[in-house]
């Protein structure tokens, strides 16, 4: 799973049968800090996530498809869960 | 999945059986807002895209998963083709709680 966050909404009507009725969101992979980290990618949206929001993607395909319930299929992408916090303590915690 | 703009047909007499039906084409990989971002490549095309179209693939395994017959080496595929995209300003923020509207009220245990 990575971090972003959304920062757009996409509009397909021509799209694959997996891809009905399926939310499309515009996702820019994040540092911790909040750095852009390479493009923008697609991912399909499963939590009501919206524009701004940080979020945490799964990029695989049997996640997908468990998150999806349903069969493998074209979609390896998917919006999994909203961030509400991160915590990095700059020092290793020690047990 | 990704975006790429349709630059060109690949015509292949022969071909995987699963590939039957479908048509190849050239791809250029773009960024969000269309421009030009890495090399040309092939892809089965799912949506009839035609070229110059602006349209979203995806790669790997998944791509091959899009096939009606799974058996299949393909590794990318066109599966949608974009009819508006609204790509709101990005202001780099930290992920954590304090820069955020997603606070949890004050005394709220996690």
């Amino acid at each position: 799973m990575i971090t972003a966050r959304v920062v757009g909404e996409v509009v397909a009507t021509t799209k694959h049968a997996d891809l009905s009725a399926q939310k499309l969101l515009l996702v820019q992979p994040v540092d911790p800090d909040g750095t852009p980290k390479g493009q923008p990618m697609l991912a399909v949206d499963v939590v009501d996530a919206g524009v701004g929001d940080r979020v945490l993607v799964v990029d695989e395909g049997n996640s997908a498809a468990q998150v999806l319930r349903r069969p493998r299929g074209a979609i390896r992408t998917v919006v999994v869960g909203v961030i509400d916090d991160v915590e990095s303590p700059t020092e290793p915690t020690r047990g | 999945m990704r975006f790429a703009r349709v630059v060109g047909t690949v015509v292949c007499t022969e071909k995987v059986p699963a590939w039957k039906g479908h048509r190849l084409l050239l791809l250029q990989p773009t960024d969000s807002r269309g421009a030009d971002a890495g090399r040309h490549f092939v892809a089965v095309d799912l949506v009839s895209a035609a070229p110059g179209q602006w349209v979203f693939y995806v790669k790997a395994r998944e791509a091959g998963m899009a096939l009606p017959d799974t058996d299949n080496p393909t590794d990318a595929a066109i599966i949608g083709i974009v009819d508006d995209m609204r790509e709101a300003a990005f202001t780099p923020e930290p992920l954590g709680r304090a820069s955020g509207p997603a606070q949890h009220p004050p005394g709220a245990t996690t």
